[in-house]
């Protein structure tokens, strides 16, 4: 038996952030608590940006490294290179410090009892959490393997590495702790349930071909085994473990809650990247590994297509937090990108990887919008307290307005060239039901975004409203990236489409 | 490398608006007059641009392209034609008089005028594009960006109402613009299926569509130009609009922005959508007709002055919409006609009624009476622009309310009789409305009202010279217009019903001479 070959030089973007996690975790163990979170942030920084680079100079590779396990493409790279992009944006938020009097999002100690004495001593000694950037590599390394997982084994492990280090994030908020832990536990339960779905689908799959590889499971399609039974059980029970994690109904009601209880730096991130490295993995999986049965899998897509634009958008209109609201549209948004995942063809990967990377950036500034709206209580995210916000700091309201509109599809910006291409996508692939379902679930979602400009704008402010604090440069440059890139996407999108028109096919 | 003459016109009004909104706060005036200025800099543009066009000198203005988004073949594609002139000249002629109506509008609202004027210069800048534009998909684009400045003029210096307002303009303009968005993307996909994917306007207009496909464009275009338009019955919007938006806001937006919705129906959907326009028309002229009409007499129901006024309009769309789908050439002659002159008067109109407002405080028709006493400047140039509402001749509108109703006759001749029902109808309101307010014992209220000031006139005077000199040489514009529909109207492949008497001697007959 022969050694397998690594291709080291194709995986050095994982190795690189994977490798900066462990060291992130040695720190924690050996480096002086004082020194620790300047070297964290640096040295996640460096990790990400080192390994943006080594993306970009993959870029127009065209391979499956590591034995066929991780399939090192367009679509892949587009993906890890936006997912980093994202992450690094994230760090920005991440390591905010001057919202919150001395300290920045997280729980100085997430062991502590919320309320507890301990609690109080850690908070008077402005104990920071550290812990948080290492987590967080890993996380970013399993965003970056999921997309790119070329056999199912792969994509397992992704899953997990990406999910795990969220769960405990999840749990860390500094204010509303119980809320917050609520959020992780419900995260964690849900996610393993769905995990154990998922992987039970896989040995169905597994039955069915006798292999674990993409390709090979296409190839094993093509020969038409028979027991068509078992694979098509397979297929459903891995779409429900994916579709869970891209926040499709019905597999959606973790989402609000943990887009809530999250920390707000957290739930940007998590909502930006997860949903982009989740939708990669689904992608290539329906596309690649079980392509020639689209006819089969088609209709699933639709109905939960169907199903996830119009709940998304029509229960966030009840919504009166708005990182609920936000929450619910992100569904919404899920169910705009399977329009096009119906389709199934290379023009509908690109609309998909065009569509990720500007909502993932518009979503990402959103939420960090949310955490520059506060009152004594910390975050001010109940919608009425937003009231009158356009008065008091207009460029910050503005900003906000500029991404509902993105998130309403408005001409001009990013949100509507993506729901352009994705519905281009889905009528050139017969799927024009599909599009006027995505049309008026857009109208009824313009309402809810509308409504809070409305109060933004148009409502007088509340006496004890909350302020708006004036954040580091941190935050400050990501949500000016964000708002840039939203208006700059939205008016000469040309350059981003042709990449992700260049990025489209995936190695098989 | 020629002078990019049409790209210049639209952004003129786009830097104004840049330059105003930079302008420190708390120095509303200079805002004013940055914004002021730059409108009036694009009328002196456009106005050079419509010399070569009214007057066959040629001033270099040439069809301009770049490439936008090459990935869909979208592109930054310009061109004028008579229909598209005519609106052009409307939209940079009203902007500067807008502007200059508002003036006192943002302080009087308690608000920095700074972001009305720059949000005005920014829908000039769209409305223009929307008119020049060859490409559909920057048509679409512009069409719906336009909402939101005017979404927030509304909303930020209208009256009580105006949050109620504005998010209703705003909500169905957007549903009407995602149903054009899944017609524009249907039109796109055709022109992928025919191998030249384009949103290059007359590369659509070549395809050969099937019909079956053609009717379900045309309905996803038609709902968002019906209730742009706004045609009954998708026109809720409007009166509460023109109610509670600043009266030289309602001015500029049923006078100026609405036609982008009569404009499409003529340029876009007529030649895109043949078949299913042909087909579709005896149904739009009903509507058309119904509009005519219910709006006329909700107009005599109303007894808030600016409401009346919006109503007005929807009688008004109604004639022109009925013009367009009449499918004649002086029909459609007359109803881009119309649009200019139109917007020309209901501009007026809401400016007048925007003066008695600031004057009163109030928008009710009962809270005035006798004003022709202590103001007789106003109250006659409320008469005049009254006049020209109700299509008096020899006012511009008469010879395009003429020239829809006999164009229309000759294809639909019920239509055309119950069309010249608005026309008693308007008188009614019109007269109804003039009499109420300016006629009968001076109320108290009113006593001492000051009369016409300076830049009152500066904003009335243009309007109402224009509504008689376009009344008396309407040629020039009536030829270039013609010169357009033509070709539009072969392209719907309808037969020309033989005209009574060709339109040139209408226009003769129209002067008076």
């Amino acid at each position: 038996m022969n050694a397998p070959t690594i291709e080291y030089a194709e995986l050095a973007p994982l190795i690189t952030i994977f490798g900066a996690a462990v060291v992130g975790v040695l720190i924690e163990a050996f480096v002086p608590r004082k020194l620790r979170h300047t070297i964290q942030v640096g040295l996640a920084l460096l990790a990400l940006v080192a390994a943006l680079v080594q993306v970009i100079l993959l870029a127009g590779t065209d391979m499956v490294a590591a034995v066929g396990a991780v399939a090192i493409d367009g679509p892949a790279l587009f993906l890890q290179g936006t997912i980093l992009v994202l992450a690094i944006i994230s760090v920005g938020f991440f390591a905010e410090r001057r919202l919150e009097a001395g300290g920045d999002a997280f729980a100085p100690a997430a062991s502590s009892l919320p309320g507890s004495e301990e609690e109080r001593v850690l908070v008077r000694e402005r104990m920071l959490q550290t812990e948080v950037y290492p987590l967080m590599l890993f996380a970013v390394g399993g965003m970056l393997l999921f997309p790119a997982a070329n056999d199912l084994l792969m994509l397992f492990i992704a899953l997990e590495v990406m999910s795990l280090p969220l769960y405990l994030l999840c749990g860390m908020a500094r204010r509303r702790r119980l809320l917050s832990q609520e959020a992780a536990l419900k995260y964690f339960l849900l996610g393993a349930f769905s995990s154990a779905i998922f992987l039970f689908g896989m040995a169905f799959v597994y039955g069915y071909a006798g292999t674990l590889r993409f390709g090979e499971i296409s190839e094993a399609l093509t020969a038409n085994i028979g027991q068509d039974g078992i694979l098509l059980a397979g297929v459903g029970l891995m779409a429900v473990g994916l579709l869970f994690k891209v926040g499709a109904v019905p597999f959606h009601s973790w989402t609000p809650d943990v887009y809530q209880g999250a920390p707000t730096p957290v739930t940007g991130f998590m909502a930006a990247c997860t949903k982009l490295a989740a939708f990669g993995a689904l992608v290539r999986l329906f596309y690649v590994a079980f392509g020639g049965m689209r006819t089969d899998w088609q209709p699933m897509l639709w109905a939960v297509a169907i199903a996830t634009m119009l709940v998304g958008a029509v229960v966030a209109l009840t919504q009166t937090d708005i990182k609920r609201m936000l929450a619910y549209s992100s569904i919404a948004h899920a169910g705009f990108v399977l329009t096009a995942m119906v389709a199934a063809d290379s023009s509908a990967t690109a609309a998909i990887l065009f569509y990720l990377a500007t909502y993932g950036i518009s979503t990402l500034g959103a939420f960090a919008v949310v955490t520059l709206v506060r009152d004594s209580g910390g975050e001010a995210t109940h919608l009425a307290k937003w009231a009158g916000l356009g008065r008091r700091s207009p460029v910050l309201a503005a900003t906000f307005a500029l991404f509902l509109l993105a998130f309403a599809g408005i001409p001009l910006t990013s949100g509507f060239v993506g729901k352009l291409t994705v519905f281009t996508a889905a009528i050139d692939g017969g799927a024009a039901p599909l599009v006027v379902v995505g049309v008026i679930a857009s109208a009824v979602a313009a309402f809810f975004y509308v409504r809070v400009i409305v109060l933004m704008f148009f409502s007088d402010p509340a006496p004890e409203g909350p302020t708006v604090a004036v954040p580091s440069l941190w935050t400050a440059v990501g949500i000016t990236v964000g708002a840039a890139a939203t208006l700059l996407l939205g008016i000469v999108p040309g350059p981003l489409l042709d990449l992700a028109q260049q990025a489209s096919i995936f190695v098989r | 490398m020629t002078f990019p003459w049409l790209t210049t016109l639209i952004a003129l009004p786009a830097l104004g608006a840049v330059l105003t909104a930079l302008v420190p706060s708390g120095r509303g005036t200079l805002a004013k007059q940055v914004a002021t200025g730059f409108a009036l800099l694009t009328l002196v543009v456009g106005a050079l641009i419509s010399v070569q066009y009214l007057f066959d000198v040629d001033m270099g203005v040439k069809p301009e392209t770049y490439e936008w988004i090459p990935e869909f073949g979208a592109s930054w594609a310009l061109d004028l034609h008579g229909i598209s002139l005519a609106l052009v000249a409307l939209t940079v002629l009203a902007t500067p008089i807008v502007a200059l109506a508002m003036w006192h509008e943002a302080e009087d609202e308690k608000r920095d005028p700074k972001a009305f004027f720059a949000l005005l210069l920014v829908v000039e800048a769209l409305t223009l594009t929307a008119f020049l534009s060859q490409d559909v998909l920057l048509f679409y684009v512009v069409f719906e960006a336009m909402l939101i400045p005017l979404y927030f003029m509304i909303g930020m210096y209208g009256g009580p109402q105006r949050r109620y307002a504005a998010v209703k303009f705003l909500l169905y303009n957007l549903v009407g613009g995602l149903a054009m968005l899944a017609a524009v993307i249907g039109l796109y996909v055709e022109s992928v299926n025919s191998g030249n994917p384009s949103f290059y306007l007359p590369d659509l207009i070549a395809l050969d569509i099937d019909t079956t496909t053609q009717w379900w464009l045309f309905i996803g275009f038609m709902l968002a130009f019906a209730i742009k338009a706004p045609l009954w019955p998708f026109h809720t919007w409007l009166p509460d609009a023109a109610a509670e938006a600043t009266p030289s806001n309602a001015a500029f937006l049923s006078g100026v922005a609405d036609k982008v919705g009569t404009y499409g129906m003529i340029a876009l959907v007529l030649p895109l959508f043949p078949d299913a326009s042909r087909e579709a028309a005896p149904v739009i002229v009903v509507l058309a007709v119904v509009s005519i009409i219910y709006g006329a007499l909700l107009a005599i129901g109303q007894t808030d002055m600016k409401r009346l006024i919006g109503y007005t309009s929807i009688s008004h769309f109604g004639f022109i919409v009925l013009g367009i789908f009449a499918l004649t050439d002086q029909a459609a002659t007359g109803a881009t006609f119309y649009m200019v002159n139109h917007g020309l008067s209901t501009i007026a109109l809401f400016v007048v009624v925007g003066f008695l407002i600031s004057r009163r405080g109030s928008r009710q028709v009962d809270d005035f009476g006798g004003v022709q006493k202590p103001a007789p400047k106003l109250a006659g140039v409320f008469l005049f622009a009254g006049l020209s509402g109700l299509a008096l001749p020899p006012l511009s509108t008469f010879l395009s309310e003429f020239l829809v109703i006999s164009g229309t006759f000759l294809r639909y001749r019920p239509a055309a009789i119950i069309a010249t029902l608005g026309i008693v109808l308007s008188a009614l309101y019109i007269l109804w409305l003039y009499q109420r307010t300016m006629t009968g014992p001076v109320r108290p209220a009113v006593e001492g009202m000051p009369d016409l000031r300076t830049r009152e006139v500066a904003v009335v005077a243009p309007l109402l010279a224009l509504l008689l000199v376009v009344g008396f040489f309407p040629k020039p514009l009536t030829d270039a217009i013609d010169e357009a529909v033509g070709p539009t109207l072969v392209e719907v492949g309808v037969d020309q019903p033989e005209p009574l008497a060709p339109v040139a001697e209408h226009v003769e007959e129209g002067t008076g001479r």
